[in-house]
């Protein structure tokens, strides 16, 4: 238990000094700086002391590892700067946008789980036809761009048939029925791939499965079929599935980026398509981070669900 | 031994794993002595964890010793450089068990077997071929099956390319792991001929590793038992496997039951079998069978005595008790074999039949009468 | 290890999969995937499509006509006009030309990165290993958009950058793909040899290791390029790649749709198609190559079959004879998987409390006829003749879930590998408890029982264990008591001690023999192994290429075989030979199911054949009492 907790710390410590040194190092390769694009932003012209002042002010004159340093020092405090252009503190700009996206993501990978595992079981077992069916239909769930599916399905549901609101997001404080109602495009959108993906992997894990010798054992001792798959061959199963889960989830922060914008959500995505296109390099390290520790806390899900499911056999 | 200089002689050969995790190394292989004298057979005989493969990668350098010594024609290889390693490829080569693995599906038998002649000779593609096709007269194939793949021939088949394979650069040692384990009965028999009249016309000598006492019994001429990585009984195939002393020894042979019914009720009355067999073998320097052995006492515990003997060593604390009186009671329980007797008529006479291969004359051709065939004087 | 690994799982694994070669493993996959081929040719003519869209795009992509804005499809603009009145077909060919080299900039990377890292961590191994999985591991973890979102920061402008940064993201999947299959391609005893014959590691890595690899890196790069084709549009889409002022691509083609949608949704479909369509071609050819590397997929048949029911021929006959009932009796059996006869003309009883053997070499089917009666044929497999007596029943003519209630209290089975045959995620307590409650439900303390039946010492410590910490010996003592648990008149035993030690086997032998008698429980063993038959049957079946060639006392076989293969089998045995002389072998090997010879199966390997034994199938005959054999020349064997 110990050694686990050790390993998932130092796995933990290392991915996050990795994102935050990569995108430090990036932001140095970048032409021009924040100073330059605040100014360009704020005046068309100014002059070379303007920017030599600015530059100092944001501590950007610094050699980089004193900057990555005093990144590290704010961190500790609780802080990740302050947006270039709001003067907004990120950590505040970003913890209004968690929960958009956080019901996004959560809502798309259980949604998946679902219909993915359930398809995937039924495609397994009853393999000809309807697995051929299954195979078809998934290629084509994994096929079409999360974007292009959600314009459609705004097209269909929401301005044709007015079912679900085009775009927004109802916070579930304000109107638990309204934020369901906000994420169902979003999520039936993402869901799409992902459920295929869930699909299809389980279908491969359970086929494996049940070729395996303890099936047929299994059946000699006269257990009946619904044991056999749903108890034993899908808890043999799991380990691969849960570990797509994880892979989807982590997926799935790329998934909201595109699907924040189609559907003006303000979650994390849309800022992090903002400020790339601004050239806010503190707040893309805040998503960045912010993104990292997401994937931290899925993984430690991820192995903890291991040790639930399979004491004995390791990640694969 | 014989005055001959052996072609192999291992000594002290100790080699252990690390497992890692703070778990104790895992001692596979523990002082162990032999010798190959050429065109030799010696079978190393045990059961899964005795052992016997390690020895066989020790003498192929797939794995390195950690204490000990192996010595090729009088040479010290035990820590051979990768080139020299490289070298001794041409002189030491090895069959493994499993005919379906060993040659790769995606290659023709000819690309197979033409890699050892790529790697140590500088000849050209017709000279090759020659080769090639030499090789697999060798082992009784076609000529054409040099352009066909793997899968089109069946195990046996297999087996007699990898032995072909092994042989296209004269090598003077064949280390044969469990070379006719994964084989059927019929096959098996094919291949040990096959064997036998390798090493009649080349003057091969083996190191046959094999867990399969019968088959031992048939092709040795010495034979070593290793038990959890100790040698524990060595000595000629004859009085290994007929007069065997060792109680492990004894355990083995009386455990493999005999393609005879009423030999086998017979044998299956002896309480020699080993008891408590998920018991793990114990690590310490005392024997480490005793907690199987069904002669085992107190003093089992001490260092393990090595007794030496015609030919061989006996390791075991009561060797004096066992070895006076342990051969005879076994032969004894053995007994004639009248039902087996019309049968034996049948078998040579497809013998004659189907098999035309002379017998090879054999440096031991004294020990050549089958032992449980006569009744012994208690 | 003595991993005796016998063949009896080769017949069905040599029906069930075809073993093919790599290089000819595409064309074989587009040969029997007609989606895929109809993908792969769509991919080329994409390729050559926009490789020359400047020739044959009917307009150039940028010219507008305000006055024809967002026509639909017709005789001039097949694919209609946008916003400003381009065409959309000319666009859409234009737009392949700049996202097929986006993808194919991000899939060069991608190999070139993935390949030679995962041949190198997966062939080398040690510290290189370790290094690169955790490096792949950690680029795994990081979320890829924020990577590309600060690359496009970064580099303003700078595509290719982007394109870079998706390679080396995608290539995770890839580098531990290839190690994985580079080091199992490593332990393969045919790269031992080719090192043992003294070839170099280049020589090596060329001959053996990538031509073995390309199979998964094909399927790798396929599923890569649906990936980095989705990616690369979408942030095209974004404007944040490809910007729609540089021209147009895929990605910006759906966002100029998306702005004209509440217009006219039409534009959304030419471009969606053109997307899906590529996306999935990728997939299809993807999914090709693997399934014909694995044997399987949507094409394999279904797990779980349902079993045709038979027409019930007539109630179980009363056996004749002296008049003891057999608990079962197999009539005429024959097994069909994928159409090839596996087994066929199969008869033998077994009566109650005997220990019945089935010996043979492997493929003779043995192991396909004690599945056939379990009604546990492998996939593909079904019985196409003959009868399944149990206990007055024809077994051939039950549903599934009607054997399942024979399964367990009537027939039990253990099977050749015992680590295998337990489910490794379950303790035993659990998996034995769910035994015992499906047959007991009642019982209390029965497992515990169970293990001490089976002579296991402290029963309550091993059933806390889980498979993977009980030795193949314990295991299959573990396995018997699971078989027991319903107390079964009949335990088919398929290679029970096959892949134990030779003192583990005599142990699990003496207990076999010691609970059939003491709970009177028929046994049909199934073993290639003449001396375990003689150590524990009465009477033997023997087996040829799918046909009972001998049934005999196991006495009266052993000293008085009546078929040539019996004869031969017995005297090639090692244990009756004698030292010094070759020993008596039977030329070739047994026939593949579908190779089989008219007549006689045996009549190639034959000391006696005569021209007679291929006239026409030779039935089975008795020859003495109790003795049959399939052989016209019985006679002319006892005479010699």
């Amino acid at each position: 238990m110990i050694r686990a907790t050790g390993r998932w710390l130092a796995s933990s410590i290392a991915l996050l000094f990795a994102v935050t040194v990569l995108t430090f190092v990036l932001s140095a390769l970048a032409p021009g700086d924040a100073a330059k694009a605040m100014l360009s932003g704020q005046t068309t012209s100014y002059t070379p002391e303007q920017y030599q002042q600015l530059r100092h002010e944001l501590g950007i004159d610094q050699p980089l590892p004193a900057q990555y340093w005093h990144w590290l020092d704010g961190l500790l405090h609780g802080s990740l700067g302050t947006d270039l252009f709001s003067g907004q503190p990120i950590t505040q700009a970003l913890n209004g946008r968690l929960g958009a996206s956080l019901s996004i993501i959560v809502g798309t990978v259980i949604l998946s789980a679902l219909v993915g595992v359930a398809v995937g079981v039924f495609s397994a077992v009853r393999g000809g036809l309807p697995g051929k069916l299954v195979n078809a239909v998934s290629l084509l769930g994994l096929a079409a761009p999360n974007f292009w599916l959600s314009l459609v399905l705004v097209e269909l549901l929401a301005v044709r048939y007015a079912v679900f609101p085009a775009t927004g997001y109802t916070a579930f404080g304000e109107d638990p029925l309204g934020w369901l109602r906000s994420l169902a495009l979003p999520v039936i959108a993402l869901s799409a791939g992902g459920s295929a993906f869930i699909a299809r992997q389980t279908r491969d894990a359970m086929a494996d499965v049940l070729s395996r010798d303890f099936i047929v054992s299994l059946r000699a001792y006269g257990l009946p079929l619904r044991s056999i798959i749903f108890k034993h061959a899908l808890r043999n199963a799991a380990i691969p599935v849960v570990t797509l889960l994880g892979l989807l989830f982590v997926g799935l922060l790329g998934g909201t980026v595109l699907i924040e914008t189609v559907f003006a959500i303000p979650g994390l995505g849309q800022q992090a398509v903002a400020a790339s296109s601004t050239h806010n390099l503190p707040m893309i390290e805040g998503v960045a981070f912010y993104f990292a520790v997401i994937v931290i806390i899925v993984n430690l899900l991820v192995d903890l669900s291991y040790g639930w499911l399979n004491p004995k056999v390791r990640k694969p | 031994m014989s005055a001959v200089e052996p072609l192999l002689e291992i000594s002290g050969l100790t080699v252990t794993y690390r497992r890692g995790h703070g778990r104790p190394p895992l001692t596979a292989l523990n002082n162990v002595d032999l010798t190959v004298a050429p065109g030799e057979t010696l079978s190393v005989v045990g059961e899964s964890g005795s052992g016997k493969t390690t020895l066989g990668n020790a003498v192929l350098g797939l794995v390195t010793p950690t204490t000990g010594s192996i010595y090729f024609a009088g040479e010290d290889i035990t820590a051979a450089s990768i080139r020299r390693r490289r070298q001794l490829t041409e002189n030491i080569q090895v069959v493994f068990q499993d005919p379906h693995g060993s040659l790769n599906p995606a290659r023709t038998i000819g690309q197979t077997l033409e890699e050892p002649l790529l790697a140590h000779r500088t000849m050209n593609r017709a000279q090759r071929r020659a080769e090639v096709a030499a090789a697999l007269d060798r082992v009784g194939l076609d000529r054409d099956a040099a352009a066909r793949y793997p899968a089109e021939f069946s195990g046996g088949q297999l087996q007699r390319i990898a032995i072909a394979r092994a042989l296209m650069l004269s090598p003077r040692l064949l280390v044969c792991d469990e070379a006719v384990s994964a084989l059927d009965l019929s096959i098996q028999a094919q291949i040990l001929n096959l064997l036998r009249q390798l090493q009649h016309d080349l003057g091969l000598s083996y190191l046959f590793i094999s867990h399969d006492l019968a088959v031992v019994r048939h092709v040795s001429d010495r034979v070593a038992v290793l038990y959890h990585g100790r040698l524990m009984e060595t000595g000629t195939a004859t009085d290994v496997c007929d007069q065997p002393v060792h109680p492990y020894t004894r355990a083995l042979l009386a455990s493999a039951p005999v393609p005879d019914p009423v030999e086998q009720r017979r044998r299956r009355a002896d309480e020699l079998a080993a008891k408590h067999t998920d018991a793990s073998p114990r690590t310490d320097a005392g024997c480490p069978f005793r907690d199987r052995c069904s002669y085992a006492l107190d003093r089992c515990a001490d260092p393990l005595p090595v007794h030496h003997r015609r030919a061989g060593l006996v390791a075991c604390h009561r060797y004096g008790e066992l070895a006076s009186e342990g051969s005879d009671e076994l032969a004894e329980r053995r007994g004639e074999r009248p039902a087996s007797e019309p049968l034996a008529r049948t078998s040579a006479q497809i013998t004659e039949d189907r098999d035309g291969l002379d017998t090879p004359a054999r440096s031991d051709q004294v020990r050549q009468t089958p032992m449980p065939r006569t009744t012994p004087a208690r | 290890m003595t991993a005796i690994t016998t063949a009896t799982t080769d017949t069905l694994a040599s029906v069930r999969f075809g073993r093919t070669l790599p290089r000819r493993r595409i064309r074989t996959a587009l040969a029997t995937h007609p989606l895929a081929a109809a993908g792969a040719f769509y991919l080329l003519a994409l390729m050559l499509a926009a490789a020359g869209a400047s020739v044959i795009a009917p307009a150039d992509p940028e010219q507008q006509d305000l006055a024809r804005a967002l026509d639909g499809p017709s005789g001039s603009h097949w694919l209609g006009t946008d916003r400003l009145g381009r065409d959309v077909l000319s666009r859409l060919l234009f737009g392949a030309r700049v996202t097929l080299f986006d993808v194919a900039v991000a899939t060069v990377v991608f190999l070139a990165v993935g390949v030679p890292l995962g041949i190198a961590a997966g062939y080398r191994g040690g510290w290189l290993d370790r290094g690169v999985v955790r490096l792949a591991d950690l680029v795994l973890a990081v979320p890829g958009i924020v990577v590309l979102l600060m690359v496009v920061a970064v580099f303003p402008g700078n595509d290719a950058a982007t394109m870079v940064a998706l390679g080396i993201l995608g290539c995770p999947g890839l580098l531990r793909i290839v190690r994985g299959s580079t080091m199992a391609i490593r332990g393969e005893l045919y790269v031992k040899a080719a090192r043992l014959s003294g070839l170099r590691t280049p020589a090596i890595l060329r001959r053996h290791v990538l031509p073995r690899i390309s199979g998964p890196i094909i399927v790798q790069t396929s599923l890569f390029c649906a990936m980095a084709l989705l990616a690369e549009s979408g942030l095209s889409f974004l404007g944040l790649t490809r910007p729609e002022s540089q021209g147009p691509s895929w990605g910006n083609m759906v966002g100029e749709a998306s702005n004209a949608m509440s217009q006219d949704p039409w534009l959304l479909v030419p471009t969606g198609a053109a997307l899906i369509a590529t996306v999935m071609a990728f997939g299809l050819v993807g999914d090709a190559v693997r399934d014909s590397a694995m044997s399987r997929g949507a094409t394999a048949p279904p797990l779980f079959p349902k079993r045709p029911r038979h027409q019930v021929a007539d109630e179980a006959r009363q056996q004749p004879g002296n008049g003891v009932v057999p608990v079962l009796s197999v009539q005429g059996l024959k097994v069909t998987i994928g159409g090839t006869t596996v087994v066929q003309d199969v008869s033998f009883d077994v009566p109650p409390g005997k220990a019945i053997g089935i010996v043979g070499e492997s493929g003779c089917g043995k192991s396909v006829t004690a599945r056939a009666i379990l009604g546990l044929l492998p996939a593909g497999g079904t019985v196409t003749a003959g009868q399944v007596v149990f206990d007055g029943t024809d077994l051939t003519a039950l549903s599934d879930k009607e054997l399942n209630r024979v399964r367990g209290p009537g027939i039990a089975f253990i099977s050749q590998d015992p680590a295998s045959s337990l489910d490794p995620t379950f303790t035993i307590g659990s998996q034995l408890r769910e035994v015992i409650r499906r047959h007991h439900p009642q019982s209390r303390h029965e497992a515990q029982r169970l293990l001490r039946l089976v002579r296991l010492p402290d029963p309550d410590a091993v059933l806390r264990r889980r498979p993977a910490e009980l030795s193949g010996g314990m295991a299959q003592r573990v396995c018997i008591a699971m078989a027991l648990a319903a107390k079964p008149k009949l335990l088919i035993a398929d290679e029970p001690t096959t892949a134990l030690d030779v003192t583990v086997q005599a142990e699990i032998l003496a207990l076999l023999r010691d609970l059939q008698h003491r709970l009177g429980m028929a046994v049909l063993l199934i073993t290639h192994d003449w001396g375990v038959l003689a150590d524990e049957c009465e009477r033997a079946v023997v087996m040829y290429a799918g046909e009972v060639v001998e049934t005999a006392g196991v006495d009266q076989l052993c000293a008085q075989p009546r078929h040539p293969y019996t004869a031969a089998l017995l005297a090639a045995n090692p244990h009756r030979a004698r030292t010094g002389q070759p020993l008596p072998s039977i030329p070739g090997a047994v026939p593949k199911p579908g190779e089989w010879p008219t007549g006689c199966h045996f009549q190639s390997r034959c000391p006696i054949v005569q021209p007679a034994c291929g006239n026409g199938p030779i039935a089975l005959t008795r020859v003495a009492s109790g003795h049959l054999s399939r052989c016209i020349r019985t006679e002319e064997l006892v005479k010699r």
